[in-house]
């Protein structure tokens, strides 16, 4: 009897992600919800900028590389012209919440039926580990060497939040990878988003706090430990906004 | 012949583009091109097309590129500083080898410039725009009627080699009033394997990119995207010739710059003067071989231009400066009148004396 295998959504391709970081696990929740709802023949990713450049290289089903922060725009173009198929983009921190914000926000205002997977872990890990639109106050980055001042370089973006105040989207969550508690109900969210999309409610947005080992300097289990410690307490889980449960 | 409707120039462009089978149009509004975007608001709803009004030209050229990665036809349109906006996007396109078309209704630059006719583009439309070595298929109309035939030859083409293609009007073109007569509607049938519609769980998957982190495989696209352009250049360059067959000077004009200078050619021939116009239609590839037959026959040329002096860099290489090469022109959304072309062709006869 097979217990556990790799999701069909992903190829053999092996990852090159750092030891610890994160993105393993959403790449693999991200495919058992498109293995789960059976969509992987008519689905079509967007892979941004940034650590999960090569994520084409990694889900199974048809890919666009996008430019930086775009990803959004060229779902948008995706979904538009082939409405039956199911599109979505999986997105870092710096892509979509600095260089991609006008997409996003846009695409969310417009109820856009699209699926974010937004990955935020409070670094930009491919160039090495500078500040991002979500680091945290006081963080120490490459180009925050004296920790993140809010005087000079303001404060991080809470994306779930933001969108929330918006009357378009349909569903955003944030939750966070860190314990298998949290990966579970990362699951969950993650599927609903999918879902939302095969029913036409719209957009829908899954906020995943995430990991840089590497970049954070830390071990990959304190790095879990600095998630309930440090970027929960500033960025709590929670549903943000959920048409369906507005309409109950 | 299908009957003539009296259009402007840049309605002629949508419509042409609808019945060329293009059922997707992203853009955000500026001068002076925004009837593009107005004409595709009103039909596309009525026809089962898209029209979006991006949030800026960034996210157009983006929603471009999304459609044209699962193989529909697909087009925006704007205007210099709009233009400069979508060149990233322009880029990624040509770096993954999509068809799509950008439309630029050209008006005075640099920086937000006026709103006036500009031909001040054509370095950026020529030779790249974008970060990369590409090259786009550059389309010049002079008339509304090209307007509305270029269009449809822009998609057939961009089709054909999987490159953007891009019609270079001017404010001018884009505002006249003129008959045409419309294109027959067509389908179009070019094959798209690598189009990402979904494997259907029938194939390996499709990516549509333009990274390659091994240097010897990108080099390698490089190589191959080239030799396509080069067919590009064998077969595909349009240009007109007027009153060359015994012109012993050439005057060399695209698009509106072309019209005035008809008129100036006529009235130096009435004067005497054996002068003739070659009017690149195509501006990549460049008509370089009539250019270089003309410069056996001609004494000198003149570019006559509505910017500092660009394609003319283009004329002199053409010629490997075997001839005098004067420049024609006005700027910044100025345009010279056939006069001030005539004088251009007498000095010219004066200096070659």
């Amino acid at each position: 009897m097979i217990v556990f295998q790799k999701p069909k959504a992903l190829t053999d391709a092996p990852f090159h992600y750092c030891p610890g970081c994160t993105h393993g696990i959403i790449h693999r929740l991200v495919a058992e919800a498109i293995d789960e709802l059976g969509i992987e023949g008519k689905t079509v990713g967007v892979a941004p900028v940034g650590c999960a450049v090569m994520a084409y290289d990694y889900f199974a089903c048809d890919m666009v590389e996008a430019a930086h922060g775009r990803a959004p725009a060229i779902a948008t173009g995706l979904k538009r012209c082939m409405p039956e198929n199911i599109v979505f983009t999986y997105q870092g921190d710096g892509d979509l919440a600095s260089i991609g914000m006008a997409e996003t926000v846009h695409a969310a205002a417009r109820n856009e039926n699209i699926t974010i997977i937004f990955v935020n872990n409070a670094i930009y890990g491919m160039t090495g580990g500078q500040m991002a639109p979500t680091s945290l106050p006081g963080q120490v980055t490459q180009t925050s060497p004296y920790g993140r001042d809010t005087k000079t370089a303001g404060f991080p973006i809470k994306v779930s939040e933001m969108l929330a105040t918006l009357e378009g989207p349909q569903y955003i969550e944030r939750v966070a990878v860190n314990n298998v508690k949290n990966i579970k109900n990362a699951k969950k969210a993650i599927l609903k988003a999918f879902k939302n999309q095969t029913e036409n409610k719209g957009f829908s947005l899954i906020e995943i706090i995430s990991t840089c080992p590497t970049n954070w300097g830390m071990t990959p289990s304190k790095a879990l430990e600095w998630v309930d410690e440090k970027m929960i307490p500033h960025y709590p889980l929670g549903v943000y906004r959920d048409k369906d449960k507005e309409a109950e | 012949m299908a009957e003539k409707v009296l259009m402007k120039g840049n309605e002629a462009i949508a419509e042409a583009a609808i019945r060329a089978g293009c059922m997707h149009y992203f853009g955000y509004p500026i001068t002076p091109q925004t009837e593009i975007a107005a004409y595709m608001a009103k039909r596309m709803p009525k026809i089962g097309g898209v029209f979006l009004q991006a949030e800026s030209e960034v996210s157009a050229i983006n929603m471009v590129y999304g459609v044209a990665a699962a193989g529909f036809r697909v087009m925006t349109s704007s205007s210099s500083p709009g233009v400069s906006l979508k060149q990233e996007g322009i880029s990624y396109i040509a770096g993954a080898d999509l068809p799509a078309l950008i439309v630029n209704v050209q008006r005075g630059g640099p920086g937000l410039g006026g709103i006036q006719p500009s031909q001040s583009d054509y370095f950026q439309a020529t030779k790249g725009g974008g970060h990369g070595d590409y090259r786009l298929i550059v389309l010049a109309p002079a008339s509304v009627q090209e307007m509305a035939d270029l269009t449809v030859k822009a998609f057939d083409l961009a089709d054909k080699y999987r490159v953007p293609a891009m019609l270079l009007a001017d404010g001018t073109m884009g505002q006249m009033m003129e008959p045409v007569e419309l294109p027959e509607p067509q389908n179009s049938n070019v094959e798209k394997p690598w189009a990402v519609r979904g494997t259907n769980n029938q194939r390996k998957h499709n990516v549509v990119n333009s990274l390659y982190l091994k240097p010897e495989i990108l080099e390698q696209t490089n190589f191959e995207r080239f030799e396509r352009y080069k067919k590009i250049e064998e077969n595909e360059c349009i240009y007109e010739e007027f009153m060359m067959d015994d012109a012993e000077y050439c005057v060399v004009a695209f698009g509106i710059a072309a019209r005035i200078s008809k008129n100036a050619v006529i009235e130096a021939r009435k004067q005497g003067i054996k002068v003739g116009l070659i009017r690149p239609i195509t501006l990549w590839p460049f008509p370089k071989a009539p250019l270089a037959k003309a410069a056996k026959q001609v004494k000198g040329f003149v570019s006559v231009e509505l910017s500092m002096g660009q394609m003319i860099e283009d004329v002199k290489l053409a010629v490997n400066c075997s001839k005098p090469v004067n420049l024609c022109n006005r700027v910044g959304g100025m345009i010279p009148s056939p006069e001030q072309v005539l004088e251009s062709i007498k000095n010219l006869v004066k200096e070659a004396e």
